[in-house]
């Protein structure tokens, strides 16, 4: 298996890296870690007639926490993420996420940004990043805009990226007191992509009762689930085993999984109102400081 | 910009600066074994699951089959023939390996050992005290498959490395 032939470009700037993408369109694929997009090109699923590979661009390898919130360039890698104490500190259902991500080998190449890009909907990062309210800062040949993840994918394979635009960075905002947060999935073999996969960030007031709640879900739609509107059912009262049960049922409802080899869509309906429910009241348990 | 035909290249294999003329669509791994006659580096599925190709890229593992020679230019690469010593002597893993029959017919055994070599470097920076237990293991060589020793040697003998 090798790819098609193509012309590797390595630009060094955006502003050179956008040029390329205006140019050659359709024609042209990003390549930042490639864990997805490589084997699809040796398999001649993908054939680009050009590559631009972002990693000598300086500056997308930027990593940085402050009190606004985190920034993650296109091309840091998950295993970076994954070990950054500061992350750890403050958003660590990232790192819960990330180590779900195949293997070693595999994050030490795939990056965060990329794995938004390739908008896999049962992807553990994609439903992570769009439970910690990120966005996507994307540069195209009108210069830069912010998309935030809630309007981001658009299907398999697909986002609101155009062709001639390239994902820069994710922000993710910085997290309030008294949050917690939990990444659960079911997978046949660790590594693998999750049968369903549930991100649960929970905000609790001082007297215990929820006061934010953002829920999405891997493997649940065409796209990473947002299910915010289900989870609204949570606000004003303390998260309880009834309260997170009925949400898990709601998700199940609102769920439009597919059929496949690792499992059927009722299968998966059953695992999200189980994961769903365990994620909530694992996230209220760490916003309260009990875990 | 390097059209299809072929582009110069230049990187560090084994602490050796290495040249060569490649396409661009040429792999890592097909240009350690075809053009530096590097064969010990193994090239199982070339997709990415196996792991039999896992090569260091500036220090971390990573998948030589899923990264193209062009991406390697100017970085450093280690393979498994990095871990012998110029004299035929093996690495205290290798010789692990050996005693704890780590392999059987030796086709995962480069990408293993590549695995296995950087929990022991990863481990030794952050100066871990304790040996790794058996989990810490598995969860190092998850992304590479066996089909014959049904992985049991082979976890014994990274503990039996990096304990002693």
């Amino acid at each position: 298996m090798k790819s098609a032939p193509f012309t590797y470009h390595a630009p060094t700037a955006v502003e050179e890296a956008a040029a390329l993408l205006a140019a050659h369109g359709e024609r042209a694929r990003v390549l930042a870690g490639g864990q997805s997009l490589v084997p699809l090109m040796h398999r001649r699923i993908e054939r680009p007639e050009h590559l631009v590979d972002l990693n000598r661009i300086v500056g997308l390898d930027r990593l940085e926490a402050d009190a606004e919130g985190l920034r993650i360039g296109a091309t840091v890698r998950q295993r970076q993420v994954e070990g950054d104490a500061a992350v750890a500190a403050r958003w660590p259902l990232l790192v819960e996420a990330i180590a779900e991500v195949a293997h070693p080998a595999i994050r030490n190449r795939g990056t965060v940004v990329g794995s938004l890009c390739n908008a896999d909907p049962s992807a553990e990062l994609p439903s992570a990043a769009l439970a910690l309210g990120g966005t996507i800062v994307a540069a195209g040949p009108d210069g830069e805009r912010q998309i935030p993840l809630a309007r981001f994918f658009a299907g398999p394979g697909e986002t609101a990226l155009a062709r001639s635009e390239l994902a820069l960075e994710l922000r993710l905002p910085a997290p309030a007191p008294r949050t917690g947060s939990a990444w659960l999935e079911l997978a046949r073999r660790g590594g693998d992509l999750p049968v369903a996969g549930v991100a649960a960030v929970v905000g609790l007031d001082s007297g215990g009762r929820c006061e934010r709640v953002r829920l999405a879900c891997a493997n649940a739609a065409p796209v990473p689930l947002d299910c915010g509107r289900e989870a609204e059912a949570l606000l004003g009262a303390a998260v309880d085993e009834e309260g997170a049960a009925a949400v898990g049922s709601a998700v199940a409802a609102a769920a439009d999984p597919v059929d496949d080899y690792q499992g059927s869509a009722a299968e998966r309906r059953r695992v999200l109102a189980v994961l769903v429910r365990r994620a909530l009241l694992r996230a209220a348990a760490r916003a309260e400081g009990r875990s | 910009m390097s059209e299809p035909g072929r582009t110069a290249i230049e990187l560090t294999v084994n602490g050796e600066t290495r040249r060569g003329e490649v396409e661009p669509r040429m792999t890592l791994a097909d240009f350690l074994r075809e053009e530096l006659r590097l064969t010990g580096t193994h090239v199982g599925c070339e997709d990415g699951f196996c792991g039999a190709c896992t090569v260091h890229l500036d220090g971390s593992s990573v998948r030589s089959c899923l990264l193209y020679a062009v991406q390697a230019a100017g970085r450093e690469v280690h393979t498994v023939e990095s871990l012998a010593g110029p004299d035929g002597e093996l690495h205290p893993l290798q010789e692990a390996f050996r005693r704890n029959h780590g392999l059987q017919c030796g086709f995962c055994t480069p990408g293993m050992l590549m695995s296995a070599l950087e929990l022991a470097q990863s481990r030794e920076r952050d100066g871990a005290a304790e040996p790794p237990d058996e989990a810490e293991i598995r969860t190092a060589i998850a992304g590479n498959i066996c089909r014959c020793t049904g992985y049991q040697g082979i976890v014994d003998a990274i503990a039996e490395a990096l304990r002693d």
